[in-house]
């Protein structure tokens, strides 16, 4: 019998669909419905082809499907608008949800930094910041491991193509989200975020600067050597996370600048910025089926 | 060239953009002088904040001397008939920076995007018109690209509910005939009631033609800064400006040796080094670069060994925006790999 985890993903959009083109090679969680509300959206098509379900009537589609097809974990990829009722809908039927939307009612997720204790909770509502801050706050958090941190800076620098109308939107969002992910998961003392937008043709890649002032006098080497472990930590989901240039040292400044290529499964490979959200999205359901799996955590039980 | 009784608001800039050649480190004290005199010399609008608008405050823009807030707290009381404004980039201040200026006293808000990215401009162009300022949006870097999308993105921004929309030339890259179409357009096509502005560097050596050129193709606001104290060479230089406006006839309502005196005695004394056409500003200009990289990219060739010029011309060819200062030393540490000069 297989262990994987049966899952939901809401929102049948780019991310959503990347979502569930990566979850169909994973050896732990397993697509089984895709919804929308658009009953001709190509996504919901596309679903329709990979051979998931699918409902165009939003969760309330397959609510009643939920105990039949021991749905246990649920991404939402719609809006925060929407993911306060969906979370709620789910989490009574006891099944973890996992928010790729600003709404932020569960505690933040950064896998590397965060996700194990997370998951050993039992965490029923996760949210993954923002996608500048899956690229660079385990840069924060590897240099605040080493000594503290009184001040984080990210700027995320993505290609115009690559952020959606929600993000244009509601930009404000993107960086008070991630400023406060940068203090609360990154461990830095206050923290800024910078957002980036730019049209070149063709589209670069997303780049990330990470800057950090330390408290006192920072440890070059221990600092060094915790950033390049904390990158091989994220490229284990996301290969294409790259050290450019650092960390360099300026005082008590320390500057990281990193590049994130994309897979390139549904959106394009110098969407980096989408890749590395759903990555880490997948990388954390995954981690709640391996607990369930290995006994450390036991899912809420179903009659 | 006729500009006989053409009227023009003049808006100074040495506060905001004069702040990126002071690495954001003018004090309240010079503030206020600057503020007060060209209040005195009737310049009707000054603007107020870190270089990089609202928020800016930033260690990959620089830490300023002292918040928006102070500055604005300590210029705007002081001012008899001149109106403060403030910048405010999407991305770098949020609509939490726009109510503080607001409560600050500050009357126009300048909502600055990348001249293809108006769209993240509605919250807070929509903010602010709710509040009922002066409302502008800025499309920056408008030389990027042609003049029916520059006036597709300010119909975005008017959309919105700006009451005035620019053409920005923050790379100083324009000549006169680019700026006499793109005004002309926006002024043809935009509601009548809307204002159309324009802003300059002088990194070509083209700030005063370009400024004429727009106000004759219908902008009736135009961006200027005493003794060009701005980024790169500078912005238009209003004294200059104003000399040029006086002979043709325009109308301006500003006095001419007062603001003279505010450039020679006041700003100049303050420059930390000359505002001049360089070689680093003149390849701003003509390579088309954002015009606060100037510093970084000097800072950087010092560090670094790479020259300021090499990394400008390769920060335009790979299309760079304004708000990307943090690529200037990502760069220079790669071309300085590639040369050897570091492992």
């Amino acid at each position: 019998m297989s262990n994987k985890l049966k899952a939901v993903i809401i929102g049948p959009g780019n991310i959503g669909t990347d979502l569930l083109m990566k979850m169909l090679r994973s050896d732990w969680v397993e697509p089984v419905w895709m919804v929308g509300i658009d009953p001709e959206s190509e996504g919901l098509k596309r679903a329709v082809e990979m051979g998931v379900k699918v409902s165009s009537a939003g969760i309330d589609g397959m609510l009643e499907q939920v105990i039949a097809d021991d749905i246990r974990i649920a991404f939402d990829a719609t809006s925060a608008y929407a993911h306060a009722e969906n979370s709620r809908k789910l989490n009574e039927l006891g099944v973890i949800m996992i928010d790729l939307t600003p709404a932020a009612i569960g505690p933040f997720c950064i896998p590397p930094v965060n996700l194990k204790a997370h998951a050993e909770r039992l965490e029923m509502n996760v949210n993954m910041v923002t996608c500048g801050g899956q690229a660079t706050i385990p840069i924060v958090a590897a240099v605040s491991r080493v000594q503290p941190v009184d001040y984080g800076e990210i700027v995320a620098t993505v290609s115009s193509r690559s952020v959606g109308p929600g993000t244009r939107q509601n930009i404000d969002e993107f960086t008070r989200t991630t400023a406060g992910a940068v203090e609360k998961v990154g461990g830095a003392k206050n923290g800024k975020a910078i957002i980036v937008i730019n049209p070149a043709e063709p589209p670069l890649l997303m780049r990330d600067t990470i800057h950090c002032l330390t408290a006192d006098t920072p440890d070059q080497q221990a600092i060094t050597e915790s950033v390049h472990a904390m990158v091989r930590d994220v490229q284990k989901y996301v290969p294409g996370y790259k050290l450019v240039n650092g960390p360099v040292f300026d005082g008590n400044k320390v500057s990281v600048f990193m590049e994130v290529e994309g897979l390139g499964d549904f959106l394009p490979r110098y969407a980096g910025n989408l890749d590395i959200m759903t990555a880490a999205g997948l990388r954390t359901a995954e981690m709640f089926a391996e607990e369930a799996s290995n006994g450390t955590i036991t899912l809420p039980a179903r009659g | 060239m006729n500009l006989t009784d053409k009227k023009v608001t003049l808006h100074d800039m040495s506060l905001r953009d004069g702040m990126h050649a002071k690495r954001h480190q003018i004090s309240l004290e010079q503030m206020i002088a600057v503020a007060t005199g060209l209040d005195e010399a009737g310049i009707p609008l000054i603007e107020v904040t870190h270089g990089d608008g609202l928020g800016g405050a930033s260690l990959n823009y620089g830490f300023p001397a002292h918040s928006d807030a102070e500055y604005l707290d300590a210029v705007i009381p002081k001012m008899k008939k001149a109106k403060v404004s403030a910048l405010l980039l999407p991305g770098i201040g949020t609509v939490d920076h726009l109510k503080m200026a607001r409560d600050c006293g500050v009357h126009t808000i300048r909502v600055a995007t990348h001249c293809t990215e108006a769209d993240v401009s509605q919250q807070h162009i929509g903010m602010a018109a709710k509040m009922q300022m002066d409302t502008v949006g800025f499309l920056m870097m408008a030389h990027m690209v042609s003049a029916e999308k520059i006036l597709e993105q300010a119909r975005l921004m008017e959309s919105y509910g700006a009451n005035c929309i620019y053409c920005t030339d923050s790379a100083g890259y324009m000549l006169p005939d680019e700026v006499r179409e793109k005004i002309s357009l926006l002024r043809a096509e935009l509601n009548p009631q809307t204002e159309v502005g324009f802003h300059g560097h002088h990194n070509m050596g083209m700030a005063i033609a370009n400024s004429l050129t727009a106000i004759e193709a219908g902008a009736s606001r135009i961006d200027g800064s005493v003794a060009g104290l701005g980024a790169g060479a500078g912005n238009t230089p209003l004294e200059v400006l104003v000399a040029v406006l006086d002979r043709m006839g325009a109308s301006h309502g500003v006095n001419l040796y007062k603001i003279m005196d505010v450039a020679e005695d006041i700003v100049v004394p303050l420059m930390d080094q000359p505002i001049r056409v360089d070689r680093d500003a003149l390849t701003l200009g003509y390579a088309g670069v954002y015009s606060s990289f100037l510093l970084f990219a000097q800072r950087a060739e010092k560090k670094y060994g790479i020259s300021a010029r090499d990394i400008l011309v390769e920060l335009g060819r790979r299309g760079t925006v304004g708000g990307q200062e943090d690529m200037i030393e990502d760069l220079a540490l790669t071309m300085a790999k590639d040369k050897g000069l570091i492992k």
